[in-house]
């Protein structure tokens, strides 16, 4: 770990300033990725701007319906609100499954969306990895693989997006409010907010320099049936091997996304339209771009199966 | 004392104290966090300064520079140590020829090239990366064993058994089976990294360390720092686990020591985890060509078995041919253990070396054998108990009860209940399968002394340098002390752990509880007889009993005998070769396992676990439980989720920290049930005890890979048994 200073933040434009003030400044949450990250120097800021005591930490009913959940809120608090676990229990069933107790406890709603791959190379800074060197190749295509990627990634970089917050939200068709340094406020879908890796792997989501999450946004209750399968070697802390997220209506209709498998949630509206011809009809067109490796082709089958093991508990 | 003939009713057949389910003596200091581990021993020496390891990025190379300047600028920086200003450091233990430190060849990825010691932990890592290290990297390297000559059974070792005509009897085998397996790298993955704080005085250092075999380490130390073993110190009461990992001094010891020298201070290094995976040793890979050929009885005549596995030096690799040479019958055997010359870091003993990754293979391929032959495979391994060496006939084992674990096993289990049908059991999406396992696991012994001290008021002190790893030595060394003394726990109190003390067994190879016991047990006769001359009377003539001596109708508190002195009294128990000339000293159990499989997605979970022991005396039934419980949660990790996953082209362990290799977690472990026949072994001790540390191990992942077989119809022979492994044969959903 470098040597940083650190700041705390008095608003949440304020905070975005002080990040943009500063080359190489980073907002610190929960510091359970970032601080890791930083222990091994693939993240080095040379400054920290605490976002935590500016308020963002409550969960507020919104005018559609809806909740806004502060980017300050923690895993833990999400997960337990009467509300979510009610309206959204793929969220609450998706946050539990990650991680641990101690960890949600300290993890934050915008941390999550943040956190970074993780895949084995990346974390060992003696090995190429365009992600955390960019230009120096990925070493993960024809090695250890058996985490990462089967649909998505590049020619640069085969990364997993490793969390399941997102996963869910991404089914919910969460968004994201952000503020920036001049005080402007946006709204990001959560579909456009995780970037493919293309050949620039090392940029992975829709964030400008300084820009603060503020809060993610629930739309109104859609109903159905909420199921978050999480698939593992072990019982519980681990990442997915794959994870589905799914809400299934009473006729057979839903909504479905896949953690795990590729460097971002993966929906597509017109593959789910295929939910009540089953699994494999959804996935046909859900993963016809897969291009696995061989440690990792598993997934696809794996994938497709989580959701036929949804689909029958739905049923059940 | 010399233990030259069987043990005979002895002071520990009334079992007042030794064999009591007693709480560790230590658990209280575990669980409040106030034992103090070596990395933590503050207060051992003033000034301590943090030294942080460096570990080579490549594989096999040489370094051409270190550039320090940058570090040696950094804030906080006392001094650095490069691998450069040294000759090698190595081969500082027969058992563990590796380098540890020093030239600038490098051997292995995460060798141990510099420490950078600082005033903080903090600044020591901060500067270690800024060190500028340029390397010439060797190509020439091997890191698959797959390709190796011996992976094809094409290697020159000997035949570590070759008995009969092992081929004509398998050609002509009612009933074969000819079958490849492969077990992964694993790592010991103890929750606490090997640390050190190293002090110099002069030409003498002391070191507060965590090491399971402290005399072995005081003497690598000495040949490391080249110094009379009499000059070095080593400490070290509490480890947070070893499994084999801790065996050896290793590099956090040599660093500490060199820094410690060089910058004039107390410098304390502990390994980062990553290099706990590729610096240290690991349990090595291998691949397992086994044959068993049966008469249509279901008896065996003939066991072929080559083991090949990774290692960097001549001692390395696991021999997994170790309980395939005894532990079944079959008239016609050729056993090979054929360990390959690779790059990866060297492989060396980690919990019940050879046993494990040999019963993982062999004990599957039993239950092919029991389906090929319409057997049980329960009643497939009874039909094939030995009560004599295999290899010689004319060694019978000492006392050896399989066939009784099994019976036990399968009654406790409700074995016979069971779908014998694979993948024909269902509980809602999970399919439901049983799984049975054979364990065996040599008991050896070594030599191990202690110095036993009657207080004025009447109490013991013990001391010797057995370690405590998390396994009870404490507890069961005061045990027998209070046994032999006729005390209570209580009146006992207990150091370990420092090369002051007399030099004991050490913690390996199961050898720790039944050694240590019997050097405790050599004191106290030592002590006795003292007592005896005092008292004028014969020892044998004396009953220790409730805290005083009786002889006749005189009984005298033992505060009374040292009339206001203490009373010291030191010994060691060495064994004779009896032991291993006249029989096979061993240790036996049966695993039984219930598995869930998810019908859909293949997740793998176990849902009950069964262990049956037959391993002599129980010294505390609680310890030992806890020794087999954690040693078949070690098993269900082997099964189905570890491996150290190999880099064929950097030549390294990638997933080298505990996010990516995996090892259970509660969730993943389910009831657990231990039973221990009450058997004694006198042939092992003079307590009648033997070893089950690692017996718990032996089998584990066997009985869950068959249990999956069970519960899904697909076999699997390549460990870990993991969903990837089985989904593309699963029922169509
Ligand atoms: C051992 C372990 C196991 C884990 N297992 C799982 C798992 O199974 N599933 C899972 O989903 N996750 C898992 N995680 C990841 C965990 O969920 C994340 O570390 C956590 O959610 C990050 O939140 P944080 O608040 O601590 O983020 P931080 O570490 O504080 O920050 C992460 C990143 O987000 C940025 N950031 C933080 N807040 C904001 C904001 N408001 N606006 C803009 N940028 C911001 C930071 O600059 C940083 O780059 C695991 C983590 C660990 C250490
Ligand atoms: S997959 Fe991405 S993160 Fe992993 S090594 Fe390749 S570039 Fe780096």
């Amino acid at each position: 770990m470098r040597a940083f200073s650190y700041e705390r933040a008095s608003s949440p434009q304020a905070a975005a300033q002080a990040a943009m003030a500063r080359d190489n400044a980073k907002f610190i949450a929960g510091g359970t990725n970032l601080l890791d990250l930083m222990k091994l120097e693939i993240e080095t800021p040379t400054h920290l701007v605490d976002v935590n005591g500016l308020g963002l930490d409550t969960i507020e009913e919104t005018d559609a319906g809806g909740l806004r959940i502060g980017a300050l809120v923690s895993n833990t608090a999400l997960a337990a609100d009467e509300r979510v676990r009610r309206d959204y229990g793929v969220l609450t069933r998706a946050i539990v499954a990650g991680a641990s107790g101690q960890l949600r406890n300290k993890a934050t709603t915008g941390g999550n969306l943040l956190q970074r791959t993780r895949c084995p190379y990346f974390y060992d800074t003696n090995m190429p990895c365009n992600k955390r060197a960019p230009g120096t190749g990925c070493s993960a295509i024809e090695g250890f693989s058996r985490s990462l990627a089967a649909i998505g990634g590049s020619d640069f970089c085969i990364a997993t997006y490793p969390g399941d917050m997102a996963v869910a939200m991404r089914v919910l068709d969460a968004e994201i409010e952000t503020v920036d340094p001049d005080g402007e406020t946006r709204t990001i879908p959560i579909a456009d907010f995780h970037k493919l890796p293309g050949e620039t792997p090392e940029v992975e989501n829709e964030l400008r320099p300084g820009e603060l999450i503020t809060a993610v946004t629930l739309p109104a209750s859609v109903g159905g049936r909420h199921f978050y399968h999480k698939v593992r070697d072990r019982s519980s802390y681990a990442f997915a091997l794959v994870s589905v997220a799914a809400i299934v209506n009473e006729d057979g209709t839903g909504r479905v996304a896949l953690g795990g498998i590729a460097p971002k949630p993966w929906r597509d509206e017109t593959a789910e339209a295929e939910m009540p011809n089953g699994a494999s009809a959804v996935m046909r067109r859900l993963l016809a771009d897969a291009k696995p490796t061989e440690e990792n082709q598993f997934k696809v089958p794996l994938a497709e199966r989580t959701l036929a093991a949804v689909l029958s508990e739905a049923k059940g | 004392m010399e233990f030259n003939n069987p043990a005979e009713n002895n002071v520990f057949d009334r079992a007042k104290v030794i064999g009591q389910p007693l709480r560790r003596i230590d658990g209280p200091l575990k669980v409040s966090g106030t034992a103090p581990y070596a990395y933590e021993r503050h207060d051992a020496v003033p000034g301590q300064a943090y030294g942080y390891p460096v570990g080579s990025a490549i594989a096999k190379g040489r370094i051409t520079n270190i550039d320090t300047s940058a570090a040696e600028a950094a804030p906080g920086v006392l001094g650095i140590v490069t691998t450069l200003e040294h000759d090698p450091i190595e081969n500082l233990w027969d058992y563990d020829p590796v380098r540890h430190f020093g030239g600038d060849e490098i051997l292995h990825y995460h060798q141990a090239v510099a420490v950078v010691v600082a005033e903080t932990f903090e600044q020591a890592r901060a500067a270690a990366n800024l060190l500028d290290i340029t390397y010439e990297r060797d190509e020439s390297a091997n890191f698959d064993l797959s390709k190796t000559p011996q992976a094809s059974g094409d290697s020159d070792a000997d035949p570590v058994q070759n008995v009969g005509d092992f081929e004509s009897a398998f050609a002509s085998a009612a009933v074969k089976l000819d079958q490849t397996y492969t077990t992964p790298a694993e790592s010991h993955s103890m929750m606490e990294p090997h640390a050190t704080i190293a002090a110099w005085d002069g030409d003498k250092v002391t070191l507060w360390t965590s090491n399971q075999m402290i005399e072995w380490g005081r003497q690598s130390i000495a040949k490391a720092f080249d110094i009379a073993p009499d000059n070095v110190r080593l400490d070290s009461p509490y480890l947070g686990g070893g499994f084999g990992a801790k065996l050896f001094v290793r590099s956090d010891a040599v660093m500490a020591g060199l820094a410690a020298r060089k910058v004039g201070r107390p410098v304390k290094v502990t390994l980062p985890r990553p290099m706990v995976f590729n610096n240290t040793t690991h349990r090595g890979e291998t691949i397992q060509h086994i044959r068993i050929g049966a008469d249509e009885n279901g008896k065996i005549t003939a066991i072929g078995h080559h083991n090949a596995t990774n290692a960097l030096t001549a001692v390395g690799g696991e021999n997994a041919t170790l309980p395939i040479v005894a532990f079944y019958a079959g008239a016609n055997r050729h056993i090979v253990n054929a360990p390959a010359k690779m790059h990866l870091p060297n492989s060396n003993a980690m919990r019940a070396p050879g046993e494990t990754a040999g019963l993982m293979a062999f004990e599957i391929a039993m239950d092919e054998m029991a389906e090929k032959l319409g057997m049980d495979p329960v009643e497939f391994r009874i039909a094939n108990d030995t009560q004599v060496d295999p290899g010689n006939p004319d060694v019978p084992f000492s006392d050896r009860h399989f066939v009784e674990c099994l019976e036990r096993g399968a009654e406790t289990f409700g074995w016979s209940n069971r779908n014998t049908a694979p993948g024909a059991t269902r509980d809602g999406a999970w399919m439901i399968g049983h799984g049975v396992a054979g364990a065996y696991r040599p008991a050896p012994v070594q030599k191990s002394g202690a110095r036993v001290v009657l207080e004025p008021d009447g109490t013991l002190r013990v001391e010797s340098d057995m370690t405590d790893i998390g396994t009870g030595s404490y507890t069961v060394m005061a045990q027998t002390a209070a046994e032999v003394m006729g005390l209570t726990i209580d009146d006992v109190s207990i150091d370990l752990g420092d090369s002051n003390y007399p030099v004991s067994a050490g913690s390996g190879g199961q050898w720790g509880a039944a050694s240590a016991t019997a050097g405790v047990y050599a004191a106290c006769v030592a002590l006795r007889e003292q007592i005896a001359e005092r008292l004028a009377v014969a020892e044998g003539d004396l009953t220790f009993e409730d805290g005083a001596v009786r002889h006749g109708d005189t009984s005298t508190p033992l505060s009374q005998i040292g009339k206001g002195e203490e009373i010291a009294a030191e010994d060691s128990i060495e064994f004779g070769d009896f032991r291993s000339k006249e029989a096979l000293v061993s240790t036996f159990g049966a695993h039984f396992v219930e598995v869930a499989v998810h019908a859909h997605t293949g997740e793998i979970r176990i849902r009950r676990m069964l262990a049956v022991c037959d391993s002599g005396r129980i010294l505390n039934p609680l310890t030992a439980r806890s020794q087999v419980i954690g040693a078949m949660t070690m098993g269900v990790g082997g099964a189905i989720m570890e491996e150290m996953a190999v880099d064929h082209r950097h030549g390294f362990f990638v997933n080298h920290d505990l996010a990516g290799y995996e090892v259970p977690v509660h969730l993943d472990i389910p009831s657990q049930e231990v039973i221990f026949l009450e058997t004694t072994d006198p042939y092992s001790t003079p307590l009648k005890a033997k070893g089950v540390g690692e017996l718990g191990l032996c089998g584990v992942a066997a009985a869950i890979a068959n249990g999956v077989y069970n519960a899904t119809g697909v076999r699997v022979r390549d460990y870990p048994v993991t969903l990837d492994k089985i989904i593309g044969q699963l029922p169509a959903v």
